[in-house]
């Protein structure tokens, strides 16, 4: 008797929902973020290598692409503290009932959003901004 | 009866030879850079606007320095244990994987040592 094909692996039956949407941002703004370590230490090295290599960097960093990578860097940063702080309560067996965790993740991802504008207005004002 | 040897029992690690030490470093890596990353964020927004002689004079302060470095370092371990993870989910083959995770680790040191001795020539006074 032939066997009926059954599902291999669970990814095609998941729905798309905020609890997966949250979760793969995380990896996504992490990986994100781990680039933006690179742009932040050759920020560091600008300012060691003395004060012209320094207005050269915030010529390349006041520079329109690298203002979105800069964006994009404070997103990243905003909503993987708000998530990575929201999961440091879910580790500590806090926050899993369903009402409390869709409050959180709503939270989450307004407060992200909000969050990154103030930081990228303060912090633009300092990289180039003003350069 | 157990049928693991007892050095197996001793050391408590399972058949992964890792535990639960990379759970565990994630989070308290984690829990450190949700208070140095906040620290630089802060810093970095009331230093808006300010020129390289300040950013110095900031950075060669004791405390900012000490931060710093522990931000560099941390930072560094963190995005290491995290893509580590990434690269071990989605990179199937084990050749590639190797490699990747092997280029990863090189970058992420290599530019950690880049920001700490940054910070440190700013802290001993070598950048005018």
């Amino acid at each position: 008797m032939a066997q009926r094909a059954r599902p291999l692996s669970p990814f095609l039956h998941y729905r798309w929902l905020y609890t997966n949407t949250l979760s793969i941002l995380h990896r996504i703004t992490g990986v994100l973020l781990s680039l933006g370590f690179f742009l932040f230490v050759y920020w560091l090295a600008a300012i060691a290598g003395g004060s012209e290599r320094y207005s050269r960097a915030l010529d390349v960093l006041g520079s329109w692409p690298a203002q979105i990578v800069l964006f994009g860097a404070a997103f990243a940063f905003c909503y993987h503290l708000l998530n990575g702080i929201r999961h440091l309560f879910f580790d500590a067996g806090l926050g899993f009932e369903l009402a409390t965790a869709r409050r959180s993740a709503y939270a989450t991802a307004a407060g992200a959003v909000v969050l990154a504008l103030v930081v990228w207005w303060t912090v633009r004002a300092g990289l180039g901004g003003a350069a | 009866m157990s049928l693991r040897s007892p050095l197996r029992r001793a050391t408590g690690l399972g058949s992964a030879r890792g535990g639960a030490g990379h759970w565990y470093a994630q989070r308290v890596s984690a829990v450190a850079l949700v208070l140095l990353g906040l620290w630089m964020v802060i810093a970095l927004a009331t230093l808006g606007g300010a020129s390289h002689a300040r950013l110095v004079a900031w950075l060669s302060s004791p405390v900012s320095s000490a931060l710093a470095v522990l931000l560099v370092f941390t930072a560094a371990w963190h995005a290491l244990l995290g893509l580590q993870v990434v690269i071990e989910d989605y990179v199937t083959d084990k050749g590639t994987r190797t490699v990747v995770l092997l280029a990863v680790k090189f970058a992420l040191v290599a530019a950690a040592v880049v920001g700490v001795l940054a910070v440190l020539r700013i802290a001993f006074g070598a950048v005018a």
